[in-house]
């Protein structure tokens, strides 16, 4: 998959998490636009690694605020 | 704009508690216990109180022999060790209590830490190190997460019990990384325990270390009061078992079983093991002789689980919502709408002279405030009517129960 497949597919992963409807660019933030708690976090880093098989650790975690780097996180770790 | 200063990141905990202590109740959070009468018992603002949030499930604080023990090895050895373990901190009590261990869990080696919360942050930060992953229960208890947190390891959470979710992470590692899966017994919050057996399979199939925290299990849970995995009869598959004096063993510190034919290396690697003071001669006295007895608890062991079935049933025919569907610790947790009412149960609880434990978010799963009971071996069954009595009337005080 390409940056923008993996992008398409992240969007669509997120619309059940995003209750208010914000509108997703690369630069949106996880706990600040979108107001993803710690449970919000589990859950969504959870589908994502199912959708993608892989493993994102929280020292992974930790290192990503935005959706864009999430996207480039997936393309790295698909390899 | 007004300067902040290095406190501003605790405002929405401040702001919790004003908030809390704003509605009027009692702080739940600042009881003082001013006379302890027996290991159920105490007097609470003047008031004789029972204790129903002690995790003291074998009841062995005031127990004769133990006492006894205690106090020959406060006159033979003194108040304190004034050292670590590793250099002038190791008398022949400490020798004595993990040789205690040891027979108690059928183990090779036995490690004793200051606290239980120390086991959990060396032993993990120790054996898990760059490159190393750690796969545990999201609801793991604090001490598991800070040492996850102080070593270096990728740290890898799965759902709660979710038996699938922890196989597909394993089965991510990269190959050739090293493993270890970090379970619990029972899980404090709930009181629900972990299926074990079938856990550690997969994690052995996967090519993983297994550490099981039985804090909250030893000496009731399972045949001889080893544990859940003793119950489940998988304790051999355990690399690492974590434990604790402060709950059935009845005093304070921690410590690490295990059969690893290297495991004695850990004493000199470990650093909350090495940079701290060993445990007073008082306290491993009292330790190993209360473990000692918990290997002949057979018959304390079958009234607590009598007591727990009771106090289940009964909470749950009143209408409380529990944690459990059926018992399957010494912990009963009732569900509390929110924190505001589940303070103000606290209180009209405290007010009938019984007292539990309130626990809120973070340490609560699913952001749910819960009122934790954790029973007994010597609580006695008239004791445990009283209690299901006092609930029902506190729950119809703070508007948990409907009116009666």
């Amino acid at each position: 998959m390409d940056r923008d497949a993996i992008s398409q597919r992240i969007a669509e992963l997120i619309a059940p998490f995003n209750k208010k409807g914000v509108a997703i660019a690369d630069g949106t933030t996880f706990a600040g636009e979108l107001e993803f708690d710690s449970l919000t976090v589990m859950d969504f880093v959870a589908a994502i690694e199912d959708e993608f098989d892989i493993i994102i650790s929280m020292n992974q975690q930790a290192e990503i605020e935005t959706y864009g780097q999430l996207v480039d996180a997936v393309v790295k770790l698909q390899g | 704009m007004s300067m902040g200063d290095l406190f501003d990141k605790f405002a929405p905990v401040i702001a919790m508690r004003e908030g809390l202590l704003a509605s009027g109740v009692t702080d739940p959070f600042g009881l003082v216990m001013e006379k302890v009468i027996s290991p159920t018992v105490a007097v609470c603002n003047g008031r004789e109180t029972i204790l129903l949030g002690t995790y003291n499930y074998m009841g062995m604080t005031f127990d004769p022999d133990v006492i006894d023990a205690g106090k020959r090895a406060l006159d033979d050895f003194g108040s304190g060790t004034t050292g670590s373990r590793v250099l002038n901190g190791t008398y022949a009590g400490h020798k004595a209590v993990e040789a205690a261990l040891c027979e108690f869990y059928g183990m090779d080696h036995a490690m004793v830490f200051s606290t239980g919360y120390q086991a959990n942050l060396g032993i993990i930060s120790t054996i898990a190190g760059k490159g190393d992953y750690i796969v545990l229960d999201i609801d793991s208890h604090a001490s598991i997460w800070d040492g996850c947190k102080m070593g270096d390891a990728e740290v890898v959470p799965f759902k709660h019990n979710d038996i699938e979710a922890m196989e597909k992470r394993l089965k991510r590692i990269p190959e050739g990384a090293g493993k270890l899966v970090v379970l619990e017994g029972v899980y404090s919050m709930m009181g629900d325990i972990a299926p074990l057996k079938e856990m550690i399979a997969i994690a052995k199939a996967n090519g993983a270390m297994v550490l099981v925290d039985e804090a909250h299990s030893m000496g009731f849970i399972g045949p001889n009061g080893r544990g859940v995995a003793e119950d489940q009869g998988c304790l051999e598959d355990v690399d690492f078992v974590i434990g604790t004096f402060s709950k059935s063993v009845g005093t304070v510190g921690g410590f690490c079983v295990s059969n690893h034919p290297k495991f004695e290396i850990m004493r000199l690697v470990c650093r909350p093991y090495v940079f701290t003071a060993s445990l007073p001669p008082s306290v491993v006295a009292t330790a190993a002789t209360s473990v000692r007895k918990l290997m002949h608890a057979g018959n304390k062991r079958a009234h607590l689980w009598e007591n727990s079935r009771t106090l289940h049933a009964g909470l749950k025919a009143k209408g409380f919502q529990l944690g459990t569907e059926t018992p399957q610790s010494a912990i009963i947790s009732v569900i509390m709408p929110d924190l505001e009412r589940g303070a103000a149960m606290w209180e009209a609880l405290m007010h009938e002279g019984l007292y539990v434990n309130l626990a809120r978010p973070p340490a609560t799963p699913a952001g749910m405030t819960l009122l934790r009971c954790s029973l007994c071996a010597e609580h006695s069954a008239e004791q445990v009517q009283q209690i299901i009595g006092m609930f029902e009337r506190a729950g119809r005080a703070a508007g948990i129960l409907p009116q009666g």
